[in-house]
Order: structure tokens, then sequence, then C-alpha cells
């Protein structure tokens, strides 16, 4: 489980947040550009410092103000899917999702067994060896996915994954996202400006605007126009 | 009427064309003709026998052993302050950055005479090191400063523009992977900063090794000690001059594998 309470200064406002994200539940952060839902994902991954606040996490915290606790991104175990995916350009799709084992001192047979596993699971077995570069958008979402389950992550965060496919792959992926993310029984956080990814992938909306929480509740209450800043779909 | 305003529309084009193609040829030549003379001079036994020689070949020697050690320690000491000027924003980095670039404008004869100043027996540090038994002016040591002087902040430029132009995102990848920022930097930031880091280690290797102003001017031109390929170049040019074309060919023939192997690695990014 995870429990969190973010306190940021930014440029333009105060981000301040207080959530918690159960096994198994998607929590979907929506709101306009700019409104901190990103933000929120790298500090909650060390990636960004915190003023204040703190973040227990399966039982450990990762940030605590009073007691000075600051877990380094490295040790949060914390799978990140990124914008565009972020995949190493210079490694093939094996490789890449082998990266958080090899840094976890796995031998080589535990790599080979574990990498085979996640690309049968997520069904991109015969991408192991191409480059990542060469791979469509669809392919690519789902390695950074395996990337970032590979590590067994006690939570898993995702931002946008779905903003770089096209229309048809977006409508097909959705679905499975939400399956895989069900499967993996893991907290997880996903960052979309879309009402329909919301819809579909998430368990519970918090809405954001300048750094706050505006609005909370079930995918299924979400009505556009009742002062949620929704976008396209 | 018309057939006549083509035609003089025609040679009026043909002029443009001779015009250019002159300038071209001219430029060409200007910068290439001094270079086939040097290879004409002489035949290739004259140059097989010239280097063979005793003074040649500890010239050839020593200008790639301390060529070598120069540009081994400005990556050293370069990639971290590189990585740092292109990642981090401390006080006065462009002040900073600016120091750096210094010794890219200044003249060679300056360099020399700071360097000098700085080392020599009575100089800022020099006095010091001469108090405890160091000497390091007119010895190897002092060749290999002088190099990593004028060709540091060459590699530090190229490697701090490689690092810029990797995207911090993939660095935040591998953090979240389990990858320490020494780990992330090895595995992921050199990788991908790999093509101009290269360029950079090329371009300062061909600098240090073909130094000459301050390296006389620091270290002198001992045969044997701190007489580098261009200082024997200058030397032998009295004495024995197959020999110093020779050196010079030999010079010529590094200097064009450094632009091939840069116009591979050129062409392997895009």
């Amino acid at each position: 489980m995870l429990s969190a309470h973010l306190i940021k200064q930014l440029r333009d406002f105060q981000l301040d947040v207080d959530f918690t994200v159960h096994p198994g539940e998607v929590l979907v952060l929506l709101g306009e550009n700019g409104a901190g839902k990103s933000t929120i994902l790298n500090l909650l991954a060390g990636l960004l410092p915190l003023d204040d606040g703190r973040i227990i996490l399966h039982g450990r915290s990762l940030f605590c103000s009073v007691s000075t606790v600051s877990c380094p991104p490295e040790d949060r175990r914390i799978g990140y899917v990124f914008q565009n995916y972020a995949l190493f350009p210079h490694m093939t799709a094996f490789e890449n999702i082998a990266f958080g084992l090899r840094m976890r001192k796995l031998s080589p047979d535990q790599i080979i067994a574990n990498v085979r596993q996640i690309l049968d699971d997520l069904g991109i077995a015969h991408l192991e060896n191409e480059q990542v570069t060469t791979l469509s958008g669809g392919q690519r979402q789902r390695v950074a996915l395996a990337r970032a389950l590979i590590i067994k992550p006690h939570l898993l965060l995702l931002d946008e994954p779905l903003a770089a496919l096209d229309q048809r792959s977006r409508e097909k992926i959705r679905i499975e996202l939400r399956e895989q993310l069900v499967k993996s029984n893991r907290p997880a956080i996903l960052v979309t400006h879309s009402m329909k990814d919301a819809r579909i992938i998430g368990d519970r909306v918090l809405v954001l605007a300048q750094g706050k929480v505006v609005w909370s509740g079930r995918p299924d209450e979400l009505q556009p126009g009742s002062g949620i800043p929704l976008t396209r779909d | 009427m018309i057939s006549g305003q083509t035609r003089i529309h025609k040679g009026k084009k043909q002029c443009i064309l001779l015009f250019f193609s002159l300038i071209i040829l001219t430029t060409i030549l200007f910068f290439t003709l001094p270079v086939f003379s040097l290879l004409l001079k002489i035949t290739l036994e004259e140059f097989v026998s010239a280097i063979l020689k005793p003074d040649v070949k500890s010239a050839i020697f020593l200008s790639l052993i301390t060529a070598t050690t120069a540009t081994v320690i400005i990556v050293l000491i370069g990639t971290p302050l590189a990585f740092l000027n292109a990642r981090v924003s401390y006080p006065c980095r462009n002040f900073v950055e600016t120091l750096i670039d210094l010794p890219i404008v200044l003249p060679p004869s300056v360099a020399g005479l700071a360097l000098l100043v700085l080392l020599g027996r009575r100089g800022l540090i020099g006095s010091y090191l001469n108090d405890i038994g160091i000497a390091i002016i007119f010895t190897t040591l002092a060749v290999i400063i002088a190099q990593v002087f004028v060709a540091g902040p060459l590699y530090i430029r190229q490697a701090k523009s490689a690092f810029a132009m990797v995207d911090p995102v993939y660095e935040s990848a591998a953090r979240t992977l389990g990858a320490s920022p020494l780990k992330t930097f090895l595995k992921i930031t050199v990788p991908l900063a790999r093509t101009g880091l290269l360029s950079g280690v090329i371009l300062s290797f061909a600098r240090a090794i073909g130094e000459f102003g301050a390296t006389i001017m620091v270290a002198g031109n001992l045969p044997g000690k701190t007489q580098t390929m261009p200082l024997a170049i200058y030397g032998l040019m009295q004495s024995d001059i197959t020999a110093s074309i020779a050196l010079s060919i030999v010079l010529i023939g590094i200097s064009c594998l450094i632009l091939v192997l840069i116009r591979i690695i050129s062409g392997r990014s895009a």
C-alpha cells in the first residue's frame, strides 16, 4: 500500500496532495498541463526532492520530513513507465528489460529466465533481440511496462503511457494495460489527460488543478463539464 | 533576336561557372599543394631510411607516448568537469567555462611562457617544487603538461556538448531501475554520449601530438627527452631536411587517420 502526503513549492503554486493507493488499485491523476500530475510521480520516485510531507510504501518510509528520511530513487523499488517510455536507445528490448535485474546483480541464468518469462507474459517474445529504436509505439509501450514490472516494484507509476500511440492502438492497449495492472496486483498511479483512459484503466480518480485535488471519486462518476478540466480522449 | 539573347545568357552562365571553378580550384590547390609538395620531395626509400634514424624514431615514440598520456589525463580530469558543466547549474559556471576555454584562443607562445612562469625554478609553484627536489621544466613531464594545457579545453568543450545532448530522462529511468548515480553515468550517460566523447578524444589527441609552441618554451628541444615530432621537424630542418620531411609525412598520415576516424564517427552518429 502507498500512503503519501506530498508538499512541494513549484514556480507558480504549491503542490499539496494527500492520498493512499491500495494493492491492485489503479489511481488515475487527471488534470490540465502544469497541474502537477507528472511532478507527483517524480516526487514519489525520488527524482525530485520534496519540501515536506511523507511517503510510506509497503510499510517502509521512503521520505519523512520529520525524521529526515529520504530514500534515493534506486532504493525505492518503484517501477516507472515514462512518457515516451525512455527506453535506452543503445540497447535491445532484452537489454532494456534486463537492466533492472543486472543492477540487482542477479545471475545471468536468472536474468534470462525472468526476462523471457515477462516477454512471454506480455506477448512480445519475438522482440527480444530487436533494437528498441526500431519498435512501434505499442511495442515500445509493452517493453517499457515489462522493464518496470520485472523489478517486482511495490508501486507502479505510469506517465501518459498511451499518449504516444495512435487512436487504434490506444483502444487495444488501454484494455491490455488494465489487464496487466490488475494481474500485477500492485498499487499503480496513472497520469493521463484522457477521461476514457481514466474510465477504463482506473479504479479511482483524483482531478488536480494548481497542485491541489479538486475532485476525487470513482471513474464512472466523472462527468464532463462539471468543473473538471478534462481534455481529449 | 531570341536566339541571340539565349546565346548571351548561355555565355554569361559559362563565365560564372568558369569563375567559380577557378575559385574552387585555387582554394583546393592553396590548401593541398604544400602537403603534396612534401610527399613528392622524397622517395619511399629515403622516407624509410629517415624514419629509422635514432633521433627520428625517438621523436615518433616520444610523441605517441606523451600525446597518449596527455589524452588519458585530459579524459580523466575533463570528463567529470564536462558532465558537471552540462548537468549542474552552479554560480559562475559561464565564467569557469570561459576560463577553461582560454587556452584554445591563447597564442602558444603565451601558453608556454605562462607555464614557464608557473612551473619554472622561480615560478609560482615551481619554486616550492624545486625546494623538495622536483624539477618539471625541460622534462618529459613538461611536454605532457603543455599538451594537456593546450588540448584539454578541446575535449572538455566537446564532452560538455555530448553530455548536454543526452536526455536526462534516460538517467532518471536508470535510477528508478536500481542504478546508482555512478552506474547510471557509466552504463547510460557515457554510452549515449560516446560519439561526441570519441570525437573529443580524437581532436584533443590531434592537438596534443601537433603541439609545438608551448612545448618548446616549457620543455625545450632535447632529443630523446622532450623532442616530440613537431620539435624534431623544426630541429632537423637545418641539418637533415630528408628526416624532417619524413617526420612531417608521418604527422600528415596521423592527421589523415584522425580525419577519417572523425568522418566515420560522425557518419555513425548521423
